[in-house]
């Protein structure tokens, strides 16, 4: 079978059965049925759709289809009902101050669609009327200013493809493997097309003082949640956002009117933005001093450690899946840098012994995520994959040996550790870390 | 030797030269002054008053008021404690008190008492975002005194304390100095704190896998095969078409089902008119179930010479109500 010519590969994004601790036995019969190879289980598949296959002619192709406007502003078929956020179990308390991380293994380029996009909330969803939503601007200004949705709509619009990635993305992963699949260990992450108009723009109405050095964001949630942007981002590339994909705003990512600050932790990108305030000092908010601070070996937090560094994870083949043919598969993955554009992806499947370089999907937008891919031939022996990213700014992706050495495994947040899927010999895909 | 490469060249470096020309020029003269759109309108100083509810560190932004130890303790067990615990322990949401002295050992306790910098920022939260279910509900006097009562189950203030805008800034928390902004996160040029080298061939140790998800915690994110599309190979979802509708009324699935194609409510189209259909069979008890069975298995010669095709696709229980509803004469 080693000499078995290429082949078109497949991948079975999981095992068909619960791999329940109990059921080794069933893992026995999954390993079989992967082993004797994909007859089997194509045989399942046709034994049970043959009336709907050639030389059949399926009812689909019999009947009228529904009519326009089955569903006015349409839904995923319904065979893709997997593909969801879902919730890390046990990782929050109350599902109004929690997270719901995007299906990472089931998305193509680079675009997240708005409906799986993670949601991260800290005190539940609010459900903001755009006709009484306010934004306020005042502090450190010249006049302070008071804008309806109707206003913020008439200022010259742009719209920028970036990337939104909690501070905590990976942050179960800092001490040992936690979670099996690509959602849950770098879910905490999207990517838009986001349209709105540039902050500075807005600041300049107001005119600031040239005294000001930082911005406070606070939105209209029950949280008011708060944090401090510094002035010359916030005179950078920061955009004022009320549509995502060419749409409004969802409600998850903060409907009417939100921040974004590229390539900033996404809490900072503050949902359901009301106040917009100018001043000369961080302002130490509860989500800058009890959570979003990074605790290092001896005890000190890092405190305002907005940048996301150069981060790539590999989502197929990934965790949960099976391989199970021999022959050609195509690894492909994301990668990301809050510093800039990513400029190269490298990829190894003998756990970073020796790397290839991937192709990069053109046009790689800076602060934003980059579709990477690469042609692998499985020889159905064991492999440990990995992608590493280096940014336009030469920063290389470190392992998380380099990281652990500097920031320990306290820190939660901010872990982008070159992360390693291993493939056995009955082709199933594990989420494990290298010493 | 002026050839037409030395021509373009001396043509580029005249450009060049205008340019230059240009961008010495005083901005004034080259660029507009930035525009004013003048969109929106001022903010009025009360209704900004009513948002401005952000406190700093220094003070700035503190209201008059003043709470006690003993005040707080009140609304602590009434409106916080099923949350946070009687004494501020609870691990279900933050624990607001112990751990101190713990952040730098091998098991961190991280508390609001362990790990808080500045009593204000305790003042600020409860303010804005407490209690859970009700932000924004307390008076100014009780989030003093709350904020009090927190520092009190943290040894921090004593029993008969009481806090206001100015005694709140004397609290020194024990984390005070605890927090460093030395790092490479706060810029995108800030240098960063690993420089991994970006290695070809043959590099590194020989892999060797130190962590990987225990067999008994296999299962505790659920059922991996439901968690990703199986295109490939796994068992199918069964055709739609089987599924009883979700339609909200029968006009509704009338409406997906194709029925209008050919049918309208009062007119001939294709097929014959609704209200036909339940003139026809008016009073005849039988009725709906021989109508729900013609709609999917189809029939000919009743209307004339169009057959009637198939509807397999519907569920029975759909074509019984899509039956009862044309021959109860097709209500909106």
């Amino acid at each position: 079978m080693a000499d078995a010519p290429p082949s078109r590969g497949r991948i079975r994004p999981a095992p068909d059965a619960p791999l329940a601790t109990a059921g080794s036995a069933r893992r026995g019969f999954l390993r079989r049925a992967v082993a004797g190879g994909a007859a089997l289980a194509a045989g399942r598949a046709v034994a049970q759709d043959e009336a709907n296959l050639p030389p059949h002619v399926p009812p689909w192709t019999r009947t009228l289809g529904a009519p326009v406007l089955a569903s006015p502003y349409g839904v995923p078929s319904t065979f893709e009902s997997a593909v969801r956020r879902r919730e890390s179990p046990g990782l929050t308390r109350t599902p109004h101050s929690s997270v719901a991380f995007t299906p990472l293994q089931n998305l193509f380029g680079i675009i997240t669609p708005s409906g799986v996009h993670f949601e991260r909330h800290h005190a539940g969803m609010p459900a903001v009327d755009p006709h009484q939503h306010r934004l306020i601007v005042h502090g450190m200004v010249r006049e302070p200013r008071i804008y309806t949705m109707d206003d913020l709509m008439r200022f010259p619009s742009v719209s920028r493809v970036h990337f939104i990635e909690c501070g905590a993305n990976t942050g179960m992963e800092w001490a040992n493997v936690a979670v099996p699949t690509v959602q849950y260990s770098h879910g905490m992450i999207g990517c838009s097309e986001w349209t709105g108009v540039l902050l500075s723009t807005i600041l300049a109405e107001a005119g600031v003082d040239p005294k000001a050095r930082f911005v406070l964001a606070e939105g209209a949630d029950g949280a008011a949640l708060t944090r401090t942007i510094p002035l010359d981002m916030a005179l950078d590339d920061v955009l004022v956002c009320y549509g995502q994909n060419g749409e409004m705003l969802r409600p998850e990512q903060g409907y009417p009117l939100r921040l974004v600050v590229p390539g900033v932790q996404g809490v900072s990108s503050v949902k359901w933005l009301r106040r917009l305030k100018l001043g000369d000092t961080p302002w130490n908010t509860r989500e800058e001093s009890l959570h979003y601070v990074d605790l290092m070996p001896g005890g000190k937090h890092r405190q305002y450690t907005w940048i996301q560094e150069a981060k790539s994870v590999i989502t197929s083949p990934s965790g949960g899946q099976v391989i199970l043919d021999r022959g050609y598969h195509q690894i492909t993955g994301l990668a990301w840098s809050g510093r800039g554009k990513v400029k190269r992806v490298d990829v190894t499947t003998d756990g970073g012994r020796n790397w290839r370089t991937a192709t990069l999907q053109e046009p790689v937008h800076t602060k934003a995520l980059t579709r990477f891919r690469l042609d692998w031939n499985w020889d159905g022996g064991p492999a440990l994959l990995q992608s590493r990213v280096v940014d336009d700014t030469g920063y290389v992706q470190p392992t998380i040996r380099q990281l652990r050495a500097v920031r320990g495994t306290r820190s939660i947040y901010h872990n982008n550790a070159i992360h390693t899927w291993r493939v056995d010999t009955t082709g199933e895909v594990a989420n494990v870390q290298l010493a | 030797m002026s050839s037409w490469l030395e021509r373009r060249r001396v043509a580029r470096h005249a450009l060049l030269g205008m340019l230059a020309l240009v961008c010495a020029l005083p901005v004034d003269a080259a660029a507009p002054a930035p525009q004013r759109y003048g969109f929106g309108r001022a903010a009025t100083p009360a209704e900004i008053a009513g948002w401005d509810i952000d406190v700093r560190p220094d003070g700035r932004g503190l209201p008059d008021g003043r709470g006690s130890v003993a005040q707080g303790q009140v609304l602590y067990d009434d409106k916080c404690a099923s949350c946070h615990g009687t004494f501020g322990e609870s691990n279900d949401y933050l624990a607001l008190a112990g751990g101190v002295g713990s952040l730098a050992s091998d098991q961190p306790v991280r508390t609001l008492g362990s790990k808080l910098n500045h009593a204000t920022t305790l003042f600020d939260y409860i303010r804005r975002a407490m209690p859970f279910n009700a932000p924004q509900s307390l008076a100014d006097d009780e989030v003093y005194a709350l904020t009090a009562y927190v520092l009190n189950l943290n040894d921090i203030l004593p029993a008969d304390a009481a806090l206001d805008r100015v005694s709140i800034l004397a609290v020194k928390m024990p984390n005070r100095d605890g927090f460093t902004t030395d790092h490479g996160f706060m810029a995108r040029n800030a240098r960063p704190d690993t420089r991994n080298a970006a290695c070809m061939t043959n590099c590194g140790p020989e892999p060797r896998i130190a962590s990987r998800i225990p067999d008994y915690a296999r299962d505790s994110h659920g059922d991996l095969a439901i968690q990703s599309r199986t295109l490939a190979a796994a068992p199918r979802a069964a055709a739609p078409a089987a599924r009883a509708s979700t339609a909200s009324s029968p006009a509704d699935l009338a409406r997906r089902s194709a029925c209008l194609a050919c049918h309208a409510v009062a007119t001939r189209v294709v097929g014959p008119s609704f209200r036909e259909v339940a003139a026809k069979y008016a009073g005849d008890a039988a009725a709906p179930a021989r109508v729900a069975a013609k709609i999917r298995a189809g029939g000919a010669g009743t209307w004339g010479a169009v057959p009637m095709p198939a509807h397999p696709q519907l569920a029975e229980a759909d074509a019984l109500a899509l039956a009862r509803w044309v021959l109860g004469g097709a209500p909106p």
